[in-house]
């Protein structure tokens, strides 16, 4: 019998390249039973190229993975039977009715759970006579689930399982993706929606140009990221007029006119030494907002630094977040750039 | 993280065997994927209407076309013309022309590298999805030799087995080509396109209309080692009985070794998903 605490699946130095262009970049994770692990990223960062090498659609073109003890690429025949794959798009044939699809799949499953039952899981069991063609796209999501789930898998590899659901059809399938992690079943998820991740990951990676730049539980990866104090100073007064930065435990900041924006990583200290000052020496500090960083300036960074890291060198990024890819390349240099 | 990074690939799977008990067998597989194909082919009547009425068109073309040409020569009559032919053109389009429509439409709309993840091999996979075309292929087969033996009074064939193995390796044979030809197709409707050049070699050079006795010597010679030539030879041979041992081998050899190129190229060039 196998402890809680085996890795059911493990990626050693894994790569995988297309032609000259190299998706995968050497990562390393593992994924212990029961456990639910997220893959972060954003389009094109190696997501899917990594899921596919775990399902076993391919080889790997250098480093190794293991899924319950096997290659699931070369021994395909003794990890299938275990696991369930939730591609990022269906792969219905169009002109079958639910119903014959999901018998279909029955059909080359081993103990399928019935029809019935999958569909049921999914709400589609009011379905079971339209074609596929006729099926919403969140309902083909969904019908793709529930032959996913169809063999009772005890490793799930869902890619990008909720996009295309509406909020209500999003919540559900949380809530069976969080019933089967109950049940024992360990959950490998892709997703660009920052908010699913957090809600359902024990632990994740993010993945920038195809490479893992940080992984951990959230509270482990948002903790490594500074968080905020901003507000506005009242007129006469300079943010020169402030104590020394580095004294209020400050790793860089930001000036607009009066506005003041303060990295920290250590919040409570940072405010506390605002606070008297401001008190001291009477002062309003108008806006006055401090924060943890979230998941997502997390993310956002990480995604930037990386981004930036391969276009070597500093340029203007107009999309996503302008303000977090600014501090991409780390407190240090951002403090001279917004010296300037 | 907890200290519980066990070194990767030393956790065995959970219920070694069990499950793996239970896994439908080959047959059971295929038999799954066939009877979806079957539904699909049922419901594209179009698919459907011109599988079934084009080889019989074009075997009476055929047969007009032997009313024209003087084969007191040859050995033949126009019976034991005729009813290869219609046999090949059966194959060539609900096999073949069929096949290279089903692969590639089934390759665009995800639907094989979604089979892909589950439990069939690939060879599983490709012979599932031709599955119901080949039964179709061979019901109509008999039909077709049976229509053209009755009105053209042929005589009772006097080699079955050469007819059988001609059949049943022209049906493996473009099985595998159907497959390497989807994988030069870009889409569905492209397919009528990439399939045409076998189409029209066949027809004008495996003797479907002008059987090789009528060819000069030196074309013939080039004209048999052509991919449906010993399919139609190895018919004709088994209901005239007049193509020996020899013969016999050669056309089989040529099949043989169509049906590995073909299954080379398949390994080769053959893509699971559309180009990205």
């Amino acid at each position: 019998m196998v402890s809680a605490q085996d890795n059911v699946i493990s990626a050693t130095g894994l790569r995988r390249a297309y032609g000259d262009f190299e998706a995968v970049r050497g990562i390393d994770f593992a994924v212990r039973r029961g456990e639910l692990f997220a893959l972060l990223g954003t389009n094109g960062a190696g997501k899917t190229s990594t899921v596919e090498l775990l399902e076993g659609l391919a080889p790997p073109s250098g480093g190794e993975v293991r899924v319950l003890g096997h290659d699931p690429y070369r021994e395909r025949r003794r990890v299938r039977p275990y696991t369930g794959v939730m591609l990022q798009e269906g792969g219905m044939p169009a002109q079958l009715t639910v119903a014959e699809t999901v018998r279909m799949w029955a059909g080359c499953t081993a103990r399928p759970r019935p029809a019935a039952e999958a569909l049921e899981l999914v709400g589609l069991a009011g379905r079971r006579d339209v074609r596929v063609a006729h099926l919403s796209g969140g309902e083909r999501r969904r019908l793709d689930l529930a032959l996913a789930l169809l063999g009772r898998p005890e490793v799930l590899f869902l890619d990008e399982p909720t996009t295309g659901l509406d909020a209500e059809g999003r919540h559900a399938t949380w809530e069976l993706v969080r019933e089967l992690r109950t049940g024992g079943t360990t959950v490998l998820l892709t997703t660009h929606y920052l908010e699913e991740a957090e809600e359902l990951a024990d632990r994740l990676a993010i993945m920038a140009g195809g490479r893992i730049a940080a992984a951990g539980t959230v509270e482990e990866i948002v903790g490594a990221h500074p968080a905020t104090v901003s507000f506005r100073l009242p007129a006469g007064w300079l943010p020169g007029d402030l104590p020394p930065l580095p004294a209020l435990g400050v790793t860089g900041h930001e000036l607009a006119g009066t506005a003041v924006r303060l990295r920290t990583g250590a919040l409570q200290r940072t405010l506390t030494e605002v606070l008297l000052w401001a008190q001291d020496n009477g002062v309003e500090l108008a806006g006055l907002d401090a924060r943890s960083a979230s998941l997502e300036e997390a993310f956002l960074k990480i995604a930037g630094a990386a981004a930036d890291d391969r276009r070597a060198g500093p340029r203007e990024r107009p999309d996503q977040g302008a303000g977090a890819a600014a501090y991409a390349t780390g407190p240090v240099r951002t403090d001279e750039r917004n010296a300037r | 993280m907890t200290a519980t990074d066990a070194a990767p690939g030393t956790a065995p799977p959970a219920h070694a065997g069990d499950r793996a008990a239970d896994v439908p067998g080959p047959l059971a597989r295929l038999a799954a994927v066939g009877r979806a194909e079957l539904t699909l082919l049922w419901r594209s009547k179009l698919v459907l209407f011109g599988a079934l009425v084009t080889p019989a068109g074009f075997a009476f073309a055929t047969r007009s076309a032997v009313a024209e040409m003087d084969l007191s020569d040859t050995g033949l009559t126009a019976a034991t013309v005729v009813l290869p032919s219609a046999v090949v053109f059966a194959l060539l389009f609900v096999v073949y022309a069929n096949l290279v429509i089903v692969y590639v439409a089934r390759r665009e709309e995800l639907v094989l590298k979604r089979l892909r993840t589950g439990l069939l091999d690939d060879r599983e996979l490709l012979a599932g999805a031709a599955l119901p075309a080949l039964c179709v292929a061979l019901a109509q087969c008999l039909v077709l030799a049976a229509t053209v033996g009755l009105a053209m009074d042929a005589p009772a064939p006097q080699a079955p087995l050469a007819a059988v193995l001609g059949v049943l390796l022209g049906m493996a044979m473009l099985t595998v080509l159907a497959a390497a030809t989807a994988a030069a197709t870009k889409s569905a409707e492209s397919a009528q396109l990439t399939s045409m050049p076998l189409l029209l070699v066949s027809m004008f050079g495996s003797g479907l209309f002008v059987p090789f006795e009528v060819l000069p010597d030196s074309l013939a010679e080039i004209a048999r080692r052509l991919p449906l030539s010993p399919v139609v030879e190895l018919v004709r041979g088994g209901w005239t009985g007049e193509l020996g041992a020899g013969g016999t081998v050669e056309a089989l050899a040529v099949a043989v070794a169509w049906t590995a190129a073909g299954a080379w190229a398949v390994r080769r060039w053959f893509r699971w998903e559309p180009r990205g």
